[in-house]
């Protein structure tokens, strides 16, 4: 057992109905996860990397939730595991709270766990099925000296009334759930300890439409009732939507855009972000019949080992041209609350003729580097700056 | 309709007359006998696809929608399930067939698409063996020709460089591709009848779009008859012509795709839509789960199987929901939209408590009134 005491850990109380604060919880700053692939044969040497996660940066609020959405592959899971240090980092930052937690060890992240919970996606193989629902809950409880043992048993019941189940049923097995409520057997034992972070990865996309429903509406509740901050792992973009005021795109290990709900889902930038909400099913489709013109996406995700050079998703865009393949787009602030990272950044079917790039990079619009012209200084910090470079007058304006 | 006299016999072969409907169920019940108990997977289901038509099957897990279409393809163990009811494909009776004469239809006349296509795939036979073999059971041709058909298949899903990913594994196929590999061999035979059961839930939104345009092209082109098994309202709106909304085993509603999305009369219905956040509505809007789970098939609420979970239970008069099954009829809106329910002013309801909560933005905010644009488009005019 650790020799942490209780004093070491500072329960988030918050008050109920906190709202969300301007103070950072966490800072991710260009973190980086490679997988080592293996030969075959006696000795197993490192043949390539699976580049899983490829910089990323993002920041978010205490009590705010940002959405991570992508495709399978992207990276969005791994993403969230290494916040949780279920992963070690190969590169980069993780500050939680101003600390930097990667390089942390197994003790030194002992007092961090109890404020970075998860919540799985899978309720059937995240709850162990030879333990009763009270020894889930309760063991979190017990791990980090929470409350004396005799306590562990009356908060177990007051956390699963919390997540609306009957709390007299601290002594059935798991199989004895539904989907929906192991769901929340899974959401009691991360909210055990209080959390300041909670990583939701895919919460609900193995439950079922109307049982969704019920979970959403719980995280939203403990969310409003505790002031958690979320990072909400998710496929589904109605979900994310409906759930994160802020959402990043992801594809193939790097964030192609990130903004505020309204930006992201009104006015997409980047070419994928406008294909996967056009690729959405709608169910107002009805009241047209047929099917809705989307935007036809080819082919499928490259390998994450060996990514196309420049920018990443120009193997499956239909605006990409050369410099695509020979600059990689940096992920380049253009709103208030907005950034994206692509040559031709634009609303859709507004794509600009030139690349809006160049300057910023130096280099033609062929993207060879230019003689004489040098790059400008970017904004590549985490958070939004107060200045951003605007698409359309191609100039740099605060706002 | 002819205007003859005699009455056909129900269970005769009839003619295979090209206007009749391609798939006709009757009265279909699916029981599983288990230690437990009687299992009612399916009761008293009836529904007809036509040549070129789709049919969407809505519900949640169990409501026995893939129970039903697995009944269709002679999939059910005879020695552990009881079947009855009358399944005809193309005039011809399925139930009480035997394996024999079942295999002749299956994988030939009607096929089937599955959901998680890793687990359907065989993982040890290549993409190319595992396509030609249906063409070879139901085709008197070689192997070589065989491995041609599937090489054209492949082409025809969009695989690309089919002549060398012919003879790969599925594990070296991505989901995209596992799922068009699956297609391909769905369609070899060129069935007249497919039935896709979930066939794009495992796949990214990308994919999905893609696999679903494939399935359309190639309705067109065949003018086969479609069932598309999904719990995703969106795919249903997209796609199918009609759709049957199915709760605990039983049809609770059914009709034209457009009328039963835009006027559902049905309060699982209601359900299932307030339950999905939508791309384009309101984020702020809370989500209106339905209540409770699902029901036990093992032992089925008495009266209406919704009415434990139904917020309109008190609008029915009497305690008719908890008593008295409600028929199939037609509503308020015609004899093509029937569903399973007591209320007497579903339509009402609808548009005045029901929208009002699952969809703000359809309502005027300031008269309270349905922004008809938005809700509804006149049949006529499309």
């Amino acid at each position: 057992m650790s020799i942490v005491t209780n004093s070491d850990i500072e329960p988030a109380r918050n008050s109920p109905g906190a709202s969300v604060g301007t103070e950072t919880l966490l800072e991710v700053r260009d973190l980086k996860k490679y997988f080592p692939v293996k030969s075959g044969g006696v000795i197993r040497r490192t043949v390539a990397h699976v580049q899983a996660v490829d910089g990323v940066s993002f920041e978010l609020k205490r009590g705010a939730s940002l959405g991570l959405v992508g495709e399978s592959g992207c990276g969005k899971t791994t993403t969230g595991r290494l916040i949780t240090r279920l992963y070690d980092p190969t590169a980069g930052e993780i500050n939680f709270e101003g600390n930097d937690i990667g390089p942390l060890t197994r003790r030194q992240m002992m007092p961090i766990r109890s404020e970075i919970q998860m919540i799985f996606q899978d309720p059937y193989s995240s709850l162990n099925p030879r333990h009763t629902v009270g020894t889930i809950v309760g063991t979190p409880l017990r791990v980090h000296n929470m409350v004396p043992e005799k306590k562990v048993l009356p908060r177990v019941q007051e956390l699963l009334e919390v997540v609306g189940l009957n709390p007299e049923h601290y002594n059935r097995y798991p199989s004895e759930f539904s989907g929906g409520q192991r769901q929340r057997i899974g959401i009691a034992r991360a909210l055990a300890l209080q959390p300041k972070l909670l990583v939701a990865d895919e919460p609900v996309s193995a439950l079922d439409v109307s049982i969704q429903a019920q979970v959403v509406n719980l995280l939203t509740d403990v969310q409003a009732e505790f002031g958690i901050a979320f990072l909400f792992i998710a496929h589904d973009l109605a979900v994310v939507r409906h759930f994160c005021p802020e959402v990043a795109v992801m594809y193939l290990g790097k964030i192609v855009e990130i903004g505020d709900r309204e930006t992201i889902y009104e006015r997409p930038h980047h070419p994928y972000t406008q294909a996967l909400l056009s690729a959405a099913p709608d169910v107002r489709q009805a009241a047209i019949g047929g099917r809705r013109e989307r935007i036809r996406l080819e082919g499928d995700v490259p390998s994450p080992i060996n990514p196309p050079s420049g920018c990443r998703f120009r193997t499956r865009c239909w605006m990409a041209q050369e410099i695509c393949a020979k600059q990689e787009p940096p992920l380049l602030q253009i709103g208030k609350r907005h950034k994206v990272a692509c040559h031709f950044a634009a609303e859709i079917n507004q794509a600009p003729s030139r690349p809006i790039t160049t300057e910023l990079l130096g280099v033609d619009d062929q993207g060879n580097s230019a003689g004489g012209a040098e790059p400008q200084h970017l904004h590549n910090e985490p958070g939004f700056a107060d200045q951003w470079f605007d698409v359309k007058s191609k100039q740099v304006v605060s706002g | 309709m002819s205007t003859d006299i005699h009455e056909r016999p129900d269970n005769m072969a009839a003619p295979a007359n090209p206007d009749d409907p391609f798939l006709v169920v009757e009265n279909l019940s699916v029981r599983f006998p288990t230690h437990d108990g009687l299992v009612q997977a399916v009761t008293d289901l009836s529904y007809t696809v036509e040549r070129g038509k789709t049919l969407g099957i809505v519900g949640e897990s169990g409501s026995g929608k893939s129970v039903s279409s697995m009944a269709v393809l002679g999939l059910h163990d005879a020695k552990s399930t009881r079947l009855s009811g009358s399944i005809r494909v193309d005039g011809e009776e399925i139930i009480g067939r035997s394996e024999e004469k079942m295999r002749k239809i299956r994988g030939n006349s009607v096929a089937m698409i599955f959901q998680d296509a890793l687990t359907a795939l065989h993982p040890f036979y290549t993409i190319g063996d595992q396509i030609s073999e249906g063409y070879r059971i139901h085709h008197r041709v070689s192997k070589s020709e065989a491995k041609k058909r599937s090489i054209e298949m492949l082409e025809r899903v969009g695989i690309p460089q089919p002549n060398r990913r012919v003879d790969d594994y599925p594990h070296q196929f991505s989901g995209g591709m596992r799922q068009r590999a699956m297609i391909a061999m769905a369609l070899v035979n060129d069935p007249q009848l497919l039935i896709a059961d979930e066939p794009t839930t495992a796949l990214d939104v990308t994919v999905q779009a893609q696999i679903l345009d494939l399935l359309q092209d190639l309705q067109r082109e065949f003018n086969s008859a479609v069932i598309i098994i999904t719990h995703d309202l969106g795919v249903v709106a997209e796609l199918a012509d009609t759709t049957m909304v199915m709760y605990a085993g039983r049809a609770v509603e059914y009709g034209a795709t457009r009328e039963i999305l835009t006027h559902p009369e049905m309060p699982y219905s209601w359900g299932l839509m307030g339950s999905i956040p939508d791309v384009s509505a309101d984020a702020d809007a809370r989500l209106v789960p339905i209540p409770g789970n699902p029901p036990s098939l093992l032992n089925p609420p008495s009266g209406c199987a919704f009415h434990p979970r139904c917020p309109h239970v008190d609008k029915v008069p009497g305690n008719l929901c908890r008593t008295t099954l409600p028929d199939l009829v037609p509503g308020e809106r015609g004899v093509n939209h029937v569903k399973r329910c007591h209320l007497p002013n579903p339509g009402e309801i609808y548009a005045e408590e029901v929208l009002p909560e699952i969809a703000p933005d359809l309502v005027d905010p300031e008269t309270g009134e349905l922004i008809p644009e938005l809700a509804e488009v006149d049949p006529d005019a499309v």
